[in-house]
């Protein structure tokens, strides 16, 4: 994947970390009942943060009772308790430790939701995504240009794709099923399968361009500000 | 990205299927400086300065753009 050739640091004058953050870190790494104490209040920190993001998706969890949306609140605090104090050494002071933490319990806890909404559904056949693709293509019938982009784009994706690139571009980008429940389902992971995704948009690109394409007005708006 | 209702939108399906144009951060990459491009965007310094590739990466991912917007909301209401 093209990379920046560097990340650099926070900039000059920009203080992240705060003192409490800062203090709850160093007891964390210490040892004795003050340890205790501050794993007991990290454990509370990031199941505040847990609930905050189930609660954000309930409307993604129509099928489930109010005591189910707590235990998953609590497995996300759980495991992301577990991977805050495994990677401890890991964290750089560039944030506060807080914001640093937290992050942990809010992906745990999207991640399950994501899943959990998935649970029991089928994922969507390749067969379907080219139903989208024509949908898309006769909502564009009158510009030409688009319309045509869209057609070149089916016929790439089944001619220039491997077969794992074009279930993972088409499963993620056409067909709507998040990367985590993909993940789980091919027992890969979201950065393993992002990889795949980012070669294959390369590839499309790459033969869309070489048939006469202007890319310039696709990308995603967050992207090419 | 594409959510069930919206699946047959053609700039979705172009922006989805093409992505980014240019260099992004990888998914491990982007977990590792979401706080601190998070703390930046609160604090209103150039975030994606500080963190080239960001801002294009989560225009590409969908579950790491989820990350960024849950941080970015739960710090808000801290």
């Amino acid at each position: 994947m093209a990379m920046p050739a560097e990340i650099p640091r926070a900039e000059p004058g920009f203080e992240p970390a705060d003192a409490s953050s800062r203090e709850l870190h160093e007891r964390l790494n210490t040892a004795g009942p003050d340890r205790e104490a501050a794993v007991v209040e990290l454990h509370a920190l990031l199941l505040k943060a847990a609930r905050f993001e189930v609660n954000r998706r309930r409307d993604s969890l129509p099928h489930l009772r109010g005591g189910d949306h707590e235990d998953l609140a609590q497995q996300s605090a759980d495991d992301a308790l577990l991977a805050v104090l495994g990677k401890l050494d890991q964290f750089r002071g560039e944030s506060r430790f807080t914001t640093w933490a937290y992050k942990f319990a809010l992906l745990e806890a999207g991640v399950k939701v994501r899943r959990r909404a998935w649970q029991g559904r089928e994922v969507p056949l390749e067969d379907e995504a080219w139903v989208v693709l024509a949908d898309a293509r006769r909502a564009v019938a009158h510009e030409a240009e688009t319309r045509d982009l869209i057609g070149a784009l089916g016929e790439e994706i089944e001619r220039s794709l491997s077969a794992h690139q074009r279930a993972v571009l088409v499963a993620v980008t056409l067909n709507g099923i998040p990367i985590d429940v993909l993940a789980e389902r091919l027992g890969s992971s979201r950065g393993a399968l992002y990889k795949t995704l980012h070669d294959a948009r390369r590839k499309l690109r790459g033969a869309l361009t070489q048939r006469g394409f202007d890319l310039s007005d696709t990308t995603d708006r967050r992207g090419d500000e | 990205m594409s959510k069930p209702d919206d699946r047959g939108d053609p700039a979705r399906i172009l922006a989805g299927a093409l992505g980014p144009n240019g260099p992004e951060l990888s998914c491990e990459e982007c977990f590792a400086q979401l706080d601190r491009y998070v703390e930046l965007e609160l604090a209103g310094a150039d975030a994606e300065g500080s963190v080239p590739g960001m801002r294009a990466h989560l225009g590409g991912c969908p579950a790491c753009d989820e990350d960024h917007a849950s941080l970015l909301t739960f710090l808000g209401t801290e």
